[in-house]
């Protein structure tokens, strides 16, 4: 998710730290909040949250930075999530305001395999084709796992082709190619009358080999050999 | 909006869900941050009209309220005010997730509308009863309940809802040809009880279908020489404690709702006295804690002891 955050906040979003409120931002909805870890990094490092506010606050008591994403738009939170299957029909909502505002601009939603389980995501396929919301550009984490195990074991989901027949346009690439996401983002952007569904096949833990598709790392904490492991990993690009 | 007789003679036929569908078509020019959704419920809501003359303020959701909810809370995000509708037990129960985290969590300014809440639907049946609506509601922090005494109310509310900041949710309750209570027009606001009928021995706090209740029964106890006062707890949450330590004093409080007896008004009203110095003793009506048979809405209410006759005779009984 990492990559397709990079790509959102570096190349596509259109937003302003010191104007966070600008009714005709673009917004970005973590409906897969358990993974707020990234978006966290990616807030503080285009400056809607400093270093110091992330240190002081990213799981400590009382901070406004707990493992699932509390609403703080100021800070670059567009929604409280965590209880999964939501972010998208939310984004609907926030897609047709626009609408209706006449503001041209667009809602980023990013979900996970595992998270279309969820009946209620399956409401919001349906009904941000109906309405036509070509202002949505949905990303899809399709890493493969989910909390028990392999998303193809506990509940496969064919999503292209299931979104395709909902009508939606629907792009598939790998997740950790910078060129591919951009491209897709692209192209999804000047669609109109469907919404855009970018199912981006993902490893979970890229570039850390210990983390590779281990689900142990769902919910783990690096000690500090293993972070400086995983360091050492990431800044020479391993694969 | 001018309130007379004639006007609430016809809302009360019409009863509280085309009440609601119709004052929302006659208000929707002048609320310029409304907007309607429904569960593929518009015609049920009584906004046949409303969805004619005002298709750019309204949305159907189709059946998917959980969905509805979402998207309700992302207009709010963005300054409107949605007023969305299903029957109580699916705009509140089959919904309550999202309606925590949207609603209670990040407090968004949207308007749930429970059709034929309490036992409404008559012989529809359980599935369509809002009986645990109210404490489903009550749990979520933030959440303001309103529950209409009769339509004319109806029309006071949904004014007093759509200014009101924050999410409500709009407990309509009762069938067409309800009871009239308020025959003129009256000052109305959201958190603050009406005095209905003073009396000295027994005071009754009811909500909903249960104030004309209430009324009667205070009527049948009169003749028997017992006074009872009746509050109109038309707000459940948050409750006007003022007009409950008025009434500290007497030897009987009794807390009537159409609803479960388990979370609802009754226990709202205890809740508040058990924690003052001073706590009288109370009674709880309501249905009590099963799922009723269903039946006729009149032979429902009857069966639930809920009719005034029955709240007369409890009210009797406990002061022997």
């Amino acid at each position: 998710m990492a990559d397709i955050l990079a790509v959102l906040y570096g190349e596509f979003m259109n937003y302003d730290i010191h104007n966070p409120l600008d009714e005709s931002r673009d917004r970005l909805v973590l409906s897969k909040g358990h993974d707020c870890l990234g978006l966290y990094a990616a807030l503080a490092e285009v400056g809607f949250i400093t270093k110091q506010e992330l240190k002081d606050n990213y799981l400590q008591d009382g901070g406004f930075l707990p493992t699932h994403p509390v609403k703080y738009v100021e800070k670059g939170i567009e929604c409280s999530s965590g209880s999964l299957g939501m972010g998208l029909g939310f984004a609907i909502g926030e897609a047709l305001a626009m609408k209706m505002k006449k503001i041209d601009n667009h809602i980023f939603v990013i979900m996970g395999d595992g998270e279309c389980d969820e009946g209620s995501g399956w409401e919001a396929f349906i009904a941000a084709k109906q309405y036509k919301l070509d202002n949505i550009v949905l990303y899809i984490d399709k890493n493969g796992l989910q909390s028990d195990g392999a998303v193809a074991d506990i509940m496969p989901i064919n999503l292209a082709g299931a979104l395709r027949e909902l009508g939606w346009h629907v792009y598939e690439v790998d997740g950790h190619k910078v060129e591919a996401i951009l491209e897709a983002t692209n192209s999804a952007l000047t669609n109109s009358d469907a919404p855009s569904v970018i199912i981006a096949d993902t490893v979970k833990g890229k570039g850390v080999s210990f983390m590779e598709n281990n689900n142990a790392w769902h919910h783990g904490h690096l000690s500090q050999e293993h972070y400086e492991q995983a360091m050492e990993e990431l800044s020479h690009g391993n694969k | 909006m001018e309130i007379n007789r004639i006007k609430t003679r016809t809302w009360s036929m019409l009863g509280a869900r085309r009440t609601f569908g119709t004052i929302m078509d006659e208000y929707a020019d002048e609320m310029d941050r409304l907007f309607v959704m429904s569960g593929d419920l518009a015609s049920s809501s009584g906004l046949d009209r409303f969805v004619r003359n005002h298709p750019e303020k309204f949305l159907s959701a189709g059946i998917a309220e959980q969905n509805m909810v979402g998207i309700a809370s992302g207009l709010a995000a963005n300054g409107y005010k949605p007023f969305i509708t299903s029957f109580s037990p699916f705009i509140t129960g089959r919904v309550y997730d999202q309606v925590r985290m949207h609603l209670g969590y990040m407090h968004h300014d949207v308007k749930l509308v429970g059709l034929a809440a309490g036992i409404g639907v008559g012989i529809q049946g359980n599935s369509h009863f809002g009986l645990d609506d109210v404490a489903l509601m009550r749990a979520i922090p933030g959440m303001t309940i309103v529950e209409p005494a009769d339509c004319t109310e109806v029309v006071k509310a949904v004014r007093a809802v759509y200014e009101y900041d924050g999410p409500v949710y709009l407990r309509l309750i009762g069938e067409a040809g309800a009871p009239v209570v308020n025959t003129a027009d009256y000052d109305y606001e959201i958190g603050k009880a009406i005095t209905m009928r003073e009396g000295a021995d027994v005071a009754i706090v009811a909500s909903g279908t249960m104030v004309y209740q209430s009324l009667q029964a205070a009527k049948l106890l009169a003749e028997k020489g017992i006074e009872c006062k009746v509050i109109n707890m038309h707000t459940i949450k948050p409750l006007d404690t003022e007009a409950l330590g008025a009434i500290a004093n007497y030897n009987l409080v009794v807390a009537i709702q159409e609803a479960n007896v388990i979370g609802g008004l009754g226990s709202a009203v205890a809740e508040y006295f058990v924690q003052q110095s001073r706590a009288p003793q109370m009674m709880i009506l309501g249905v009590n804690d099963c799922f009723p048979e269903a039946g006729k809405y009149k032979y429902m209410l009857a069966e639930l002891g809920l009719d005034a006759e029955h709240i007369a005779e409890k009210i009797e009984a406990k002061l022997k």
